[in-house]
C-alpha cells in the first residue's frame, strides 16, 4: 500500500510538468512513430456495404502494438522516481517486449515475469526481450498464465519496492494503475479525434476496439465519454464460446468481485475462486477487466460483446485479404463484430476499428489453425 | 474484552509472549485441519490462525501457495472453514482467527460471511488484500458481529497511515517483520527487530504487537520478543511440515507439536 501510495503521489507531481510532457511526446514521435495514421479502409467498406470503416493503425506504432505508448510513459516516471531496476509481466508478451524496448532507450534494468506456459506458447517474444536486455522469469505458481505473472510481479514489488519500479501492462490492478495506463494510452482517443476532424469534419458514430485486461479500448474510448453521440463497444474473448467456460469474456459472462487490487468484473466460481481463462489469442486471456470498463459498462455508456475463436480468425483473414493488413488475433476480434456492425449502419455513418497490434505475432498459431505446416 | 485480548492480557501477566500458528484449511484434506490445530495448540499455541484457500495468494511465498494448491484440491471451500473452525472451537479454548483474502468473502456476503464465521466460533478476521481505506463497511460489520479486526502493518507503513490502521485494528496488529511475502528465511535482519523496537513504542501497548513473515526458529522467536513483541505469528514452517507430511498426518502432527513447543519455550 506504501508503494501505491507513493506512486500516485509522484504521478501527480510528474504528470503535468513541462520536462515531463515534452519527453515524453519526443519519445513518442521520433521513437514510437506516433501519431499513427487512421486509415480510410475502402475495401472492407465496399464490402460491408454499411458504415464507412476506418482503421486507427496502432498496428504500425514501434514495437507493433499500442502497448508502447503506455511503457514509454511509465518508463519516464520510473526514470523521474529514480528507480533503477524494472519489473513487468507479460502473458503473451507483446507488453514484455514494449516494456523491455522502453527500458533499453532509457537505460533502465528490465526484468519480466511470463508465465511458463506463456513462455513455452511465444517462445519468439521471449527471444525478442532476450535481445533488447531483458532477463525473463518463467513463473511456475499457479495456473502459469498472465494472471500468476502479475501475482509474482506484485511479490518482487513488495520485496524489492526501494529499487524498484513496478509497470504494468494494463488498466488493471490496484489505484493508480487503472489511471495511469489509461492517460497513456489516451494518445490514441485524442489521435483519432484530431484525424477524423480532419477527414471528415465530425466525430464518428462508433468506435470499436478489443478488451483484454482493456488498455487499447480504454485508451481509444477516453477521449469520447462525454460525447454521447459516439457508440462504444467492446469486443471480448469468447472463445470457444460463453457457456463452454472456455472463453475470457469477462464483462459478457463474469461477475463482480475483488481481485488484483480492484472491485471489476471477474471470471471467478460460487466461492469467489478465480477461474482459469482460455482464448485464440494469448493478449485477452484474463480473468479480470479494467475497472473502468466495468463502469462504463454499468452506467451503459460502451456496449460489451464477446466473439468467438473461430470468428476471430475469419476477421484475421478477412482484414488481410482484403485490406492487406495482418492484424493481430486481438483486434481482429473487434474486425468480425466491426463489420456485422457496420453492415447495419448507413453509408453516411463512420465506424472507427482500434487496430491494436500487428498480426506477426499470430501467423505460427493460424497457420495451425488452418493445418498449414511452416 | 475479546477472547483474543482476554489471551494477550493473561499472557502479558505471565511475561509471555503468544505463539500465533498458521495452517491453510484443507491442507491436504478437511479431516486433517482440527488434528493439526490440536497438534498446535497442544504443542503452546495461544492462538491459531485458520487459511481459506484462495487461487490467487499475492502476498504469500511458494511454501503456502503449496499448500493452498493441496487444498483447493482437494475441494476446500470457504464455508468448510466455518465448520473446521467450529469442530476445533467444541474441543479447545484457544482463540481462532480465519485468514482470508478479500474476494471469497465477498461473494460468500460480507454481512453473510461475518455472522457465520462469528457463529462458528471465530474471533478475529485478516484480510491481507483489504487496506483499511478500503474497509469501512467490512469494519462497521465486524463490529456488529463482535469480531475483532486485526489489521496489517509493514515497514513501508507512513506515520499517519500507522495511527489510521491501529485505530481500527483490535485484538493484534500484524506487523510484516520485512519487505516481501510470506516464507520461511534462515536469518531475521536485523531491520525487524528495529522495527518491533518503533511499532512497540509507538504503539505504547494501545494494541498487542504481533509479527509475522519470515519467523520459523526459535531464535527469532527470541530476539522479537525481546525487541518488544507481544506475539509471533508463525506459518510456512508449520505448513512445511505439513506439506512434507502430507500422507501421514499423525507424524505430521508430532511434527507441529514439537515445533511449537520449541517456538512457544522461546517466547517465554
Amino acid at each position: 500500500m506504501g508503494a501505491l501510495v507513493e506512486l500516485e503521489r509522484e504521478y501527480s507531481r510528474i504528470k503535468d510538468d513541462p520536462d515531463f510532457k515534452t519527453q515524453l511526446e519526443y519519445y513518442l514521435r521520433e521513437f514510437v512513430g506516433r501519431p499513427t495514421p487512421l486509415y480510410f479502409a475502402a475495401n472492407l467498406t465496399r464490402k460491408t456495404k454499411g458504415a464507412k470503416i476506418y482503421i486507427k493503425r496502432e498496428d504500425l506504432a514501434h514495437g507493433g502494438a499500442h502497448k508502447i505508448n503506455n511503457t514509454m510513459g511509465q518508463a519516464l516516471l520510473a526514470k523521474r522516481m529514480g528507480k533503477k531496476r524494472v519489473i513487468a509481466e507479460t502473458g503473451a508478451g507483446q507488453h514484455g517486449v514494449a516494456s523491455a524496448i522502453a527500458c533499453a532507450a532509457l537505460g533502465l534494468r528490465c526484468e519480466v515475469y511470463m508465465g511458463s506456459e506463456d513462455v513455452e506458447r511465444q517462445k519468439l517474444n521471449v527471444f525478442r526481450m532476450h535481445l533488447l536486455g531483458t532477463t525473463v522469469h518463467p513463473v511456475t505458481s499457479g495456473s502459469r498464465t498472465l494472471k500468476d505473472a502479475i501475482n509474482e510481479s506484485f511479490r518482487d514489488w513488495v520485496t524489492n519496492v526501494a529499487n524498484t519500479y513496478y509497470l504494468l501492462g494494463s488498466v488493471v490492478g490496484p489505484h493508480p494503475y487503472p489511471m495511469i495506463v489509461r492517460d497513456f494510452q489516451s494518445v490514441i482517443g485524442r489521435e483519432i479525434r484530431d484525424e477524423i476532424m480532419r477527414i471528415e469534419g465530425r466525430l464518428p458514430d462508433a468506435i470499436v476496439a478489443c478488451v483484454g485486461g482493456g488498455s487499447n479500448s480504454m485508451g481509444a474510448f477516453y477521449t469520447f465519454i462525454p460525447d454521447k453521440q459516439v457508440g462504444l463497444y467492446g469486443v471480448e474473448a469468447g472463445g470457444l464460446g460463453l457457456t463452454s467456460h472456455k472463453h475470457a469474456a469477462t464483462l459478457c459472462a463474469g461477475q463482480e468481485g475483488v481481485f488484483h487490487g480492484m472491485l471489476t468484473y471477474v471470471l471467478q466460481d460460487e466461492d469467489g475462486q478465480i477461474q482459469p481463462t482460455h482464448s485464440i489469442s494469448a493478449g485477452l486471456d484474463y480473468p479480470g477487466v479494467g475497472p473502468e470498463h466495468s463502469y462504463l459498462k454499468a452506467t451503459g455508456r460502451a456496449t460489451y460483446a464477446a466473439v468467438a475463436d473461430k470468428q476471430a480468425l475469419e476477421g484475421f483473414m478477412e482484414l488481410s485479404k482484403t485490406e492487406g493488413i495482418i492484424p493481430a488475433l486481438e483486434p481482429a476480434h473487434a474486425v468480425h463484430f466491426a463489420m456485422n456492425l457496420a453492415a447495419k449502419m448507413r453509408p453516411d455513418q463512420i465506424l472507427v476499428i482500434n487496430l491494436s497490434g500487428r498480426g506477426d505475432k499470430d501467423v505460427n498459431v493460424v497457420a495451425e489453425k488452418l493445418g498449414v505446416k511452416l | 474484552m475479546s477472547t483474543i485480548s482476554k489471551t494477550f492480557a493473561e499472557l502479558k501477566e505471565r511475561h509471555e509472549a503468544a505463539l500465533i500458528a498458521y495452517i491453510t484449511v484443507g491442507d491436504p484434506a478437511l479431516k486433517s485441519t482440527p488434528r493439526f490445530a490440536g497438534a498446535l495448540i497442544e504443542g503452546g499455541a495461544d492462538l491459531v490462525e485458520l487459511g481459506i484457500p484462495f487461487s490467487d495468494p499475492i502476498a504469500d511465498g511458494p511454501t503456502i501457495q503449496a499448500a493452498v494448491q493441496r487444498s483447493l484440491m482437494s475441494g476446500a471451500r470457504p464455508i468448510d472453514a466455518l465448520r473446521v473452525a467450529r469442530e476445533i472451537e467444541e474441543k479447545y479454548d484457544t482463540p481462532l482467527v480465519l485468514m482470508t483474502y478479500y474476494n471469497p468473502i465477498f461473494r460468500f456476503g460480507l454481512n453473510k460471511f461475518l455472522t457465520s464465521a462469528k457463529r462458528s466460533g471465530i474471533s478475529g478476521i485478516i484480510v491481507p488484500d483489504l487496506p483499511v481505506e478500503e474497509a469501512v463497511d467490512y469494519k462497521k460489520e465486524c463490529v456488529a458481529s463482535s469480531l475483532d479486526t486485526i489489521f496489517l502493518a509493514s515497514p513501508s507503513t507512513e506515520p499517519q497511515r500507522l495511527r489510521e490502521i491501529v485505530s481500527r485494528t483490535t485484538g493484534y496488529l500484524y506487523l510484516i517483520s520485512l519487505y516481501g511475502v510470506t516464507g520461511i528465511r534462515p536469518n531475521l535482519p536485523n531491520s525487524a527487530l528495529e522495527l518491533v523496537k518503533k511499532y512497540s513504542a509507538a504503539l505504547d501497548g494501545a494494541v498487542p504487537l504481533a509479527v509475522g513473515f519470515g519467523i520459523s526458529q526459535p531464535k527469532h522467536v527470541h530476539d522479537l520478543v525481546r525487541a518488544g513483541a507481544d506475539g509471533v505469528i508463525v506459518g510456512s514452517a508449520f505448513v512445511k511440515i505439513v506439506g512434507e507430511n502430507s500422507r501421514d498426518v499423525g507424524r505430521a502432527s508430532t511434527k507441529l507439536t514439537r515445533l511449537a513447543r520449541r517456538l512457544k519455550k522461546a517466547a517465554i
